[in-house]
């Protein structure tokens, strides 16, 4: 029982984090482009930046509040590796 | 001192210094030859990872397919990076709590499955020879125009090369220097992108420089770039003209694609415990955005160097455009290799470089008096041309003459090795000859590293493609035939190896097939690779998502008509779930 809490409190932050890894990819560098390049911010239209910067900067961002959130539920759920 | 010398000097240092790390390092047990012993810290591994991964397509090819791309090129952008994320989230920290060697062990002790075993190491010969042909070729190409020598020659000593490091050092040598050739590559890469910047635009960070004003003060560098480029027929650089589902699928095709890969994948057997796999594969990524997020800005200041110096002043102005009599130094050196050529169409003895497949723009150029395109130049030398265009000093060419070859070699190597793990481990040893011992494994293990690079050296000699090219369809193939078994495997506790084995085999026949089909590798192509014959719109590129989605489907539905796996394999899934051993565990290594 303790394990199954564990994992469907994983699965939840996994889905979180890949939602958010579509909505900046996905979304705002290839489907809703169009608009966000109505916003610019410098030399940079937004939705050109998400595509070409900003989505990749997310990427590096989220893997890491993942290993920081998986490890400490780990730690919550008296699972994480005795060694 | 010449540039030739300094070449010479400085890729020649690098070659030292990485052989002399293979060999301090070299691999006395089967488990040091794999997977460096699981002994190899996050950061170093994180940066060997990205050296692994960074190859000659993203470090020759990239920057120099999104300057000619412009928002287009995003796909690889987002593609090779956003993949990380996939494998972090999904895949990485289950597969070291597995605990083993090798992909093709993973899908068989998950199965319960000899043949699926065997499956899984047809998928990843495949794909890796796909990936190393490219990059086998991409190797023989800088070494010959950098060290001035033929492709021929260029090659073998590449092959030399990747087999004295590959075959002596396993993939605990190759691990630190893998960890040497990042330090090179980075180096190289951001460099001359800095010195760049700061010319065009007085920014000495090419994140920030290439969304800021010119130097001259004429408007901001993307606004100008989209004027002219337009001006000449072309697409506008921050638009670009894929479909949208077309940019979508190629995008996913990349990053599941990534997550599939062998090659990468197995970086993440090498860490001690699994929050070290879950923090490698961030700092991997890290070490990866360094350059994916300098390279969009190097492709657009190339692409605004290129057209400054060719179309020096307003489109149409017959004085503004460059007179070949005058072209500059780097011109001349790759008109040599056949890298660019000019044809003087209407005979003015000026350059005129421009979109002449644009229907509409082609009146325009008439009556400008232009009677065609004059300027034929590969994309592909662009990143190596750069710095010569920017008139940046010799020292600096030398420098990435060695980065790029370091790219190659890297990704080479880490090919060969999980070619050769695949065929002495999952083959011959668990198939054929389940006693042989681990020495005679280590051997087998060699030879066949040293046949896989006789074998893609033999492939690049004559690729249809050039490496970006190739080295995409490796990426779809993946995300086809493993990547969806792999996932399944950890979060399905009900599917089985006969669901499985058909799904590996639809994505894997139906990928393959279909990238044939227009591009014709394996046979001549069946139909014109125009987007009216594609699939629903998706090309060759884009095409994995599509075989992954049927591969998906297939395992599940046979898998649900069939029995469900037994116990034992139940508890491995369980297992693999929690990072703390549920029970005894069985250690490897």
């Amino acid at each position: 029982m303790k394990h199954r809490q564990y994992w469907l409190a994983n699965l939840r932050l996994v889905g979180i984090l890949l939602t958010i890894w579509f909505v900046v990819s996905f979304g705002c560098g290839i489907l809703f482009v169009d608009v966000l390049n109505q916003i610019q911010i410098g030399g940079f239209k937004l939705g050109f930046w998400f595509a070409q910067q900003g989505s990749i900067v997310v990427f590096v961002i989220l893997i890491f509040v993942y290993a920081a959130l998986a490890n400490r539920l780990d730690r919550e759920h008296d699972v994480d590796e005795d060694e | 001192m010449s540039q030739q010398f300094l070449i010479y000097i400085v890729v020649g240092g690098s070659f030292l210094l990485y052989i002399g790390l293979a060999i301090y390092s070299k691999a006395n047990s089967t488990s040091d030859f794999y997977v460096a012993g699981k002994h190899v810290s996050p950061i170093a591994n994180g940066m060997a990872t990205a050296a692994d991964w960074m190859s000659a397509a993203s470090f020759i090819s990239m920057a120099g397919l999104i300057a000619f791309l412009g928002y287009d090129g995003s796909v690889y952008l987002m593609g090779w990076t956003g993949g990380y994320v996939i494998l972090a989230l999904l895949l990485a920290p289950y597969l070291r709590k597995f605990g083993k060697f090798t992909v093709p062990e993973f899908i068989g002790d998950r199965y319960d499955s000899q043949v699926a075993r065997t499956v899984a190491v047809v998928c990843l010969i495949v794909i890796s020879f796909t990936y190393v042909a490219g990059q086998m070729r991409g190797v023989g190409i800088v070494f010959a125009r950098f060290l001035n020598v033929d492709v021929t020659i260029g090659l073998l000593t590449g092959m030399a090369i990747v087999f004295v490091y590959a075959v002596f050092g396993g993939m605990k040598g190759i691990t630190y220097t893998q960890v040497a050739q990042y330090c090179v590559m980075i180096f190289a890469y951001t460099l001359p992108a800095i010195f760049i910047t700061f010319q065009v635009t007085n920014i000495p960070i090419p994140q920030l420089g290439f969304g800021s004003e010119l130097a001259d003060g004429s408007g901001y560098l993307l606004a100008r770039l989209d004027q002219v480029v337009t001006e000449l027929g072309f697409a506008s650089y921050t638009d670009g003209s894929k479909s949208m589902t077309d940019m979508f699928f190629i995008t996913m095709a990349l990053m599941i694609g990534t997550a599939g890969l062998p090659h990468v994948i197995v970086r993440f057997f090498t860490v001690p415990r699994v929050r070290d796999a879950r923090i490698s594969a961030g700092y991997a990524l890290l070490f990866i955005a360094i350059l994916y997020t300098t390279a969009p800005a190097v492709g657009s200041l190339a692409r605004w160097n290129l057209t400054a110096t060719i179309q020096s002043g307003e489109v149409g102005a017959p004085e503004a455009n460059l007179r070949y009599a005058e072209r500059p130094e780097w011109f001349k050196t790759w008109e040599d290799t056949g890298l660019i050529s000019f044809e003087d169409k209407n005979q003015d003895g000026r350059i005129q470089y421009y979109n002449d497949a644009n229907v509409e723009f082609v009146p325009v150029a008439e009556s400008y008096g232009w009677e065609g395109n004059e300027l034929t130049i590969d994309r592909d030398i662009l990143v190596l041309a750069n710095p010569e265009i920017a008139g940046l000093p010799d020292w600096v060419v030398a420098f990435i003459a060695a980065g790029a070859i370091a790219a190659a070699l890297s990704t080479a190597a880490g090919l060969l090795l999980v070619i050769s793990a695949a065929v002495s481990h999952d083959l011959v040893k668990s198939v054929f000859n389940r006693s042989m011992s681990d020495r005679n494994e280590l051997i087998l293990g060699r030879v066949c590293a040293a046949l896989a690079i006789c074998l893609a050296g033999y492939l690049g000699f004559d690729l249809p493609a050039f490496v970006a090219e190739v080295v995409a369809f490796a990426f779809g193939i993946a995300a086809a035939s493993l990547f969806p078994v792999i996932l399944l495997g950890i979060f399905s506790v009900r599917v089985n190896g006969v669901g499985a084995i058909c799904g590996m085999l639809t994505g894997l026949v139906f990928t393959t097939l279909y990238i044939n089909a227009f591009k014709g590798m394996l046979f001549s192509p069946m139909f014109a690779n125009v987007p009216e014959n594609w699939l629903f719109g998706i090309s060759p590129e884009g095409i994995g998502v599509f075989g992954a989605l049927l591969n998906f489907a297939v395992t599940l539905v046979v898998s649900y008509c069939t029995k469900a796996p037994k116990q034992e394999v139940i508890e491995l899934v369980h297992n693999l779930r929690t990072p703390r051993a549920l029970r005894t565990e069985t250690s490897h290594g």
